[in-house]
Parts: C-alpha cells; structure tokens; sequence
C-alpha cells in the first residue's frame, strides 16, 4: 500500500528522525510513505480569523493534489496535520471561504475538503492494526517506563481533529503497548509544551516543560515520546537539567521494536 | 477611516467567529489556560471585555502576546466560546496596523540554537507579524 505523504517544514532538517524510522517502519508493515510532489508549508499554526484566506491557500493546494492522487493525505507532524485537517475542515464546511479559495487558486476540480486527512498513528492504529504491529515486533520495550506526551496540536479542538478523547487520550499508551513497554499515563501529557514561545518568551516554555515534566516523573515516568517536532525540542532544550528526561519521537521507538533501528543509531 | 471602539470591538468579535454572547463568566478558559499567570487580562476578562466593547485596553495588554494558541480555553469552555480565536483576532488587529509586525528576520539569530525546529520558526512569524 502507498500513501501520500505531507512531511512539512521540519522533518527532512531537524526532525529527521521522525520521519525516517516512520519510513522504515513502514517497508516492515507493509506501507510506503511517498511524498507528495510540490507539496507547501502549512504555515505551522491555523490562521483562526475567519478572514484569514491567502495563509491557508498552501495547505489547500497540498489536500488537493493528494484529492487527486487517491483522496488521502498521511501527515507525521502534529502541527502540519492540525494544520492541514483545520483548513480541510473550512474547505467541506464553511462555504464562503470555500468559494473564495476556489476562485483565487483556479484549480482544475475546485476543492470541497475531500482528502482525508490521516495521521501516521492513527493509519498505524486503524489500517494497520496495533494488534498487527505487537506480532511484528522483535525487540519488545519490556520494562520501558515510557510516558507519552501528546501536548495540544493532535488533540484539540477535538470537535475538528475526532483524533482521540482531548481530556483522556490513550492512543499513544495503546502504541506503547504494542511494542511491549510499560506506558505511564501522567496528568500533564494533554497540556501545551510552550510551543513558539520558545522563541521570544523562552521562561514561558521552560515553565510549562517544567509542570510536565514534574507530572510526568511523579507518576515513574524514565523517557518521553512526542510526535511533534516542537513539543520534542521544548522537552530537551527547555527543560531544567536536574528535571530532563530522555525524549524520543514515537517513531524511533517503533523502529527500535520492529528491530529496523541500527544499534549506532540508540 | 477612522473606526470607533464599538465598530471595532464588533469587527474583532465578528473575524473571531465566536459567539460572545454564549460566555457566562465561568472563568473555566482561565483556569485552564497555562500562560494566564503571564497574562495582565485573564482569558475570560478578554471575553468581557469584548462584551463591553473596550477594545483599547485589550490592544494595550500583554495577553495577546502570550497566547499560545493551544486551545485549552476553548476546548474545555462549556459553552462553546473561544477566548484563543478572540486573542487572536485582537492580535490581529494590531499587527496588520502598518508598522506593527514584531519580529524581523534579522533578530531570527539571536533567539534561535542549533536544535531549534523550522515549525517554530514559522509559527512565530504567522503569530507576530501580518
């Protein structure tokens, strides 16, 4: 099975992990991410305004093309599949923005929010099978005490992602477990890691991190999973050095357990 | 043209797409938003202060900078409002004023390390600047 894929901004620089073990794991269970040609930026946050139409044209050309491939688009970071399924959200149900779209991009088949947006996670979960994945796994992440960290892009508003429960989430202890690790659930996992704060209020973010991350060993939590590339640099560079927890991308942990991850590459 | 407050309050409210008049003072968005210890006007004030249509003391607060657009407010907020959408259209009304954007490329290198992602600098752009 082949899927358009939406890698975005970050993931061939910064986040290279992310997206090569996502790659790898998926020659394993029999899928292939193909990048989407002449895909744009998303923008990396959703233009909320309702007026707000020129930022979101990129991610609209992007859900097109994929709309005329095979109607779904696979997205690996949080923040582009927010993105990404917020604009195709305005595309199918606010019609004055559809139009307006529309008539600027001037697309062969004007666009009405048909791609299906999917995230990496939720394919693993839902066309792959979880169950499918623990009977692949060679190397089990027994006695890992793995905490996940889902911060707010893939969450909320949950009226729009229906990504999982915003207050309970458990699709990523669900993953841990495939892989045979202990998942630790802690209280903080859904809250905001600082995000761009980063930037020009770095005290903002190293505060937020500090709150997670104190949620997070107060429950045994010894490593951290993120998928988002922002969530996993506030988590390593802002954190306290007495408070840091090793922090990894899903992915590489999904590697690591299908036993595609080179032992140079722990 | 010169716009009064009112007619700018109701414009800010109106881009929002969020329905004001639904906020009954709760205070839920506050109490789950995690930077209004950081914030001079707390997220459901904004609410009311929209309601009233003060919107100079909102262009003047620091709450529309450290919104960090997590959406916490609005997803936990029992009526449906989005304090974040509201910050946002107010943050927009200042910057797409000539001369206000907030951050310039050159300063990029001072805050940034090596590890810094892409994503945030883009967000960064999209959030400061028209």
């Amino acid at each position: 099975m082949i899927y358009n894929y939406y890698p975005g901004c970050t993931l061939s620089t910064k986040a290279k992990l992310l997206d090569l073990y996502a790659k790898r794991s998926g020659e394993v269970l029999g899928f292939e991410l193909k990048e989407l040609v002449d895909w744009q930026c998303c923008g990396a946050v959703y233009p909320q305004a309702d007026d707000e139409i020129a930022t979101k044209l990129s991610s609209v050309r992007s859900l097109a093309a994929a709309a005329a491939i095979d109607g779904k688009l696979v997205t690996l970071c949080s923040a582009c599949h927010h993105v990404l399924k917020r604009v195709n959200d305005d595309m199918a149900n606010n019609s004055e923005m559809r139009d307006k779209v529309n008539a600027y991009l001037e697309l062969d088949t004007p666009y009405a929010g048909e791609t299906q947006v999917i995230h990496y996670l939720e394919l693993l979960r839902d066309q792959v099978g979880f169950d499918k994945i623990a009977e692949k796994v060679v190397k089990p992440l027994s006695g890992r005490k793995i905490g996940a960290y889902y911060g707010c892009m893939l969450l909320r508003p949950a009226g729009v992602m229906q990504f999982d429960d915003p207050e309970n989430p458990t699709i990523l202890e669900d993953f841990l477990q495939a892989l045979g690790a202990s998942p630790i659930s802690f209280d903080m996992r859904n809250e905001c890691c600082g995000g761009y704060m980063a930037i020009k209020e770095k005290g903002i973010a190293q505060g937020m991190v500090s709150e997670i991350l104190a949620s997070a060993r107060n429950k045994g939590v010894e490593e951290l999973i993120t998928a988002c590339p922002l969530c996993n640099y506030n988590m390593d560079v802002n954190a306290a050095s007495s408070e840091h927890l090793p922090v990894h991308y899903f992915t590489e942990l999904l590697a690591e357990a299908l036993g595609v991850k080179e032992e140079e590459e722990n | 043209m010169q716009v009064n407050e009112k007619e700018q309050a109701a414009e800010i409210v109106r881009r929002s797409g969020t329905d004001i008049s639904k906020c009954m003072q709760c205070g839920k968005c506050t109490a789950a938003c995690p930077a209004g210890y950081k914030m001079d006007i707390q997220p459901h004030r904004v609410v009311w202060e929209l309601i009233n249509e003060h919107v100079d003391v909102l262009q003047k607060a620091v709450t529309p900078w450290k919104c960090l657009s997590c959406f916490a407010c609005a997803e936990r907020c029992p009526r449906g409002v989005s304090p974040a959408a509201l910050i946002e259209s107010v943050r927009l009304s200042i910057i797409r004023q000539q001369g206000e954007n907030c951050i310039t490329v050159e300063e990029i290198p001072a805050y940034i390390d090596e590890k810094m992602p892409q994503q945030a600098i883009v967000a960064a752009f999209r959030k400061y600047n028209k």
